[in-house]
């Protein structure tokens, strides 16, 4: 059959990246932050501290860092504190938490939905309830509109 | 407090004439339409048909009685009162995209335009050639603006932008007023200085505002957040995240107080006493008192398998029924505000009574 026979080597071309007037997020100074220390975490939940292990988990979010891997990690130990969790002691968690803190947990939340294991979304479908009674709809609109993710 | 329906087409904007016995308004159309209340009703007495794209912003200067009117065909026009009848003049602004703001200055001798070209048009009335010229401030400004207000020096204009910042600009138009003095945000002001930048707000900035001495600057963003710089604190920012859903108007109603609104459809008060210092007084609708009928057993029981609720009511318990888009005051003046009025997407403008506290 007829085949092009021009170059096509123009359709790997990113045009976006070349606009002069292409919006960049501003550059963040901030402290780059490596997310929870896994093997400390492992040990509290180990021991059954449930509520320590819970607040350094959330210590140090990696949200400046453009690294995935980094992300992936710190998700993972996040998730894995919050299905250790017994459902009695999620309220208490969530109310010791700052205003920040319920925002960073609903991030880890929907992040946690979008990727479900087997049995994480009901675990997680608790942690929103209790999370949205304390940081309302507020919370999930930042979660929205936050450029830099968890 | 009083309510009037003009229909049912959103209302975009909204903007009242000295008096308040005129109210200019736009059913998220190209037209803008003057209703003139005639003791409890609101008579149709003009309708200003220049614009060919949605109207975006309406202004009326109350002591020069002229209304400035912006749309998203790229154009803005200055409509004056002649012979009963409004005349508009085009203004030459420049902009290759839609307006998205405007408003005039306190001395009502130029006017601010945000548009979606990233660049803010300051339009002043130049005598010699007899029409309205422009000057841009585009220093800085990423992405469309999306808000503005004027400091009561009338030089010094706050821009509110969807790139997330907020940003203070001077307005300085040496061809039509004196040099100002310096103000708690610097004092060096050449047109386009920028005194105020504000880092990442989290969301786009919805609405500024400006308190009534000019010293301290409030806007909304759309992670549902307040937020006001003080230029007396070193420029010092404080946030406040809310629990609700984004606001995207405010309105600064005393030195301390200032109310809110957006898409929770009904206004609240926050207040601001100094750096750290935000905090949220209390929501300012009414709730509706909805009288329950007596209902039957077996209608309760039916509800509740139909419509999962015995909840007979489809309205919210405020006077506005969606979300809320302005803001603007009606009586009082920056300093005091007696009553402020809102328009939102249910095409009822409200009147509100400021309770004193």
């Amino acid at each position: 059959m007829a085949k092009n026979t021009l170059s096509s080597r123009f359709r790997k071309l990113d045009i976006d990246e070349f606009d002069e007037n292409k919006f960049v997020d501003d550059h963040d100074e901030a402290v780059d932050n490596q997310g929870p220390d896994g093997a400390e975490i492992d040990n509290l939940i180990r021991q059954g501290d449930m509520m320590t292990a819970f607040h350094i988990a959330l210590r140090n979010p990696p949200v400046n860092t453009k690294n995935p891997a980094i992300k992936e990690r710190a998700l993972a130990i996040v998730l894995r504190v919050l299905t250790s969790f017994k459902s009695s002691d999620i309220e208490p968690a969530v109310k010791s938490l700052d205003r920040s803190g319920v925002d960073l947990l609903m991030k880890y939340i929907y992040r946690g939905f979008k990727k479900p294991s087997d049995n994480s979304s009901a675990i997680l479908l608790q942690w929103h309830e209790k999370a949205f009674a304390v940081g309302g709809l507020g919370s999930i609109v930042r979660v929205l509109t936050a450029r830099k993710t968890v | 407090m009083s309510l009037y329906s003009f229909g049912l087409e959103p209302l975009s904007c909204h903007a009242w004439n000295k008096d308040r016995t005129q109210i200019a308004v736009s059913p998220n159309s190209s037209v803008v339409i003057i209703y003139e209340k005639k003791g409890n009703e609101w008579a149709k007495i003009h309708e200003l048909t220049e614009h060919s794209g949605r109207i975006t912003g309406i202004d009326w200067a109350p002591d020069s009685n002229r209304i400035v009117t912006c749309a998203s065909d790229r154009n803005a026009y200055v409509w004056t009162l002649k012979d009963k009848v409004w005349k508009p003049t085009l203004v030459l602004v420049r902009i290759n995209r839609a307006a998205t703001f405007v408003k005039w200055s306190p001395l009502e001798n130029k006017f601010a335009l945000g548009s979606g070209a990233r660049l803010i048009s300051v339009c002043y009335f130049e005598k010699e050639n007899d029409w309205w010229l422009s000057k841009h401030i585009k220093k800085s400004i990423r992405s469309t603006v999306m808000c503005l207000d004027w400091h009561p020096n009338n030089i010094l204009l706050a821009a509110g932008s969807s790139d997330f910042h907020c940003r203070i600009f001077s307005a300085y138009i040496k061809e039509i007023e004196d040099k100002p003095g310096p103000t708690a945000w610097g004092a060096k002001m050449p047109f386009g200085e920028m005194l105020l930048e504000t880092k990442d707000c989290g969301g786009w900035v919805h609405s500024v505002s400006f308190s009534p001495s000019g010293d301290h600057l409030a806007w909304v963003a759309h992670n549902s957040s307040i937020s006001v710089a003080d230029a007396t604190q070193g420029k010092e920012m404080t946030q406040l995240t809310t629990d609700r859903l984004p606001l995207v108007s405010v309105l600064y109603v005393s030195p301390t107080e200032m109310v809110a609104a957006g898409h929770d459809c009904c206004p609240f008060q926050f207040s601001y006493k100094g750096p750290g210092s935000l905090k949220f007084v209390k929501k300012l609708d009414i709730p509706k008192q909805t009288s329950r009928g007596s209902m039957s057993a077996m209608q309760h029981f039916r509800n509740l398998d139909k419509k999962a609720t015995d909840d007979e009511s489809n309205e919210l318990g405020c006077l506005h029924q969606n979300s809320i888009t302005q803001l603007c005051i009606v009586s009082g003046t920056k300093a005091h505000v007696d009553k402020y009025s809102s328009v939102g997407l249910d095409g009822t403008p409200v009147t509100f009574n400021m309770a004193p506290s």
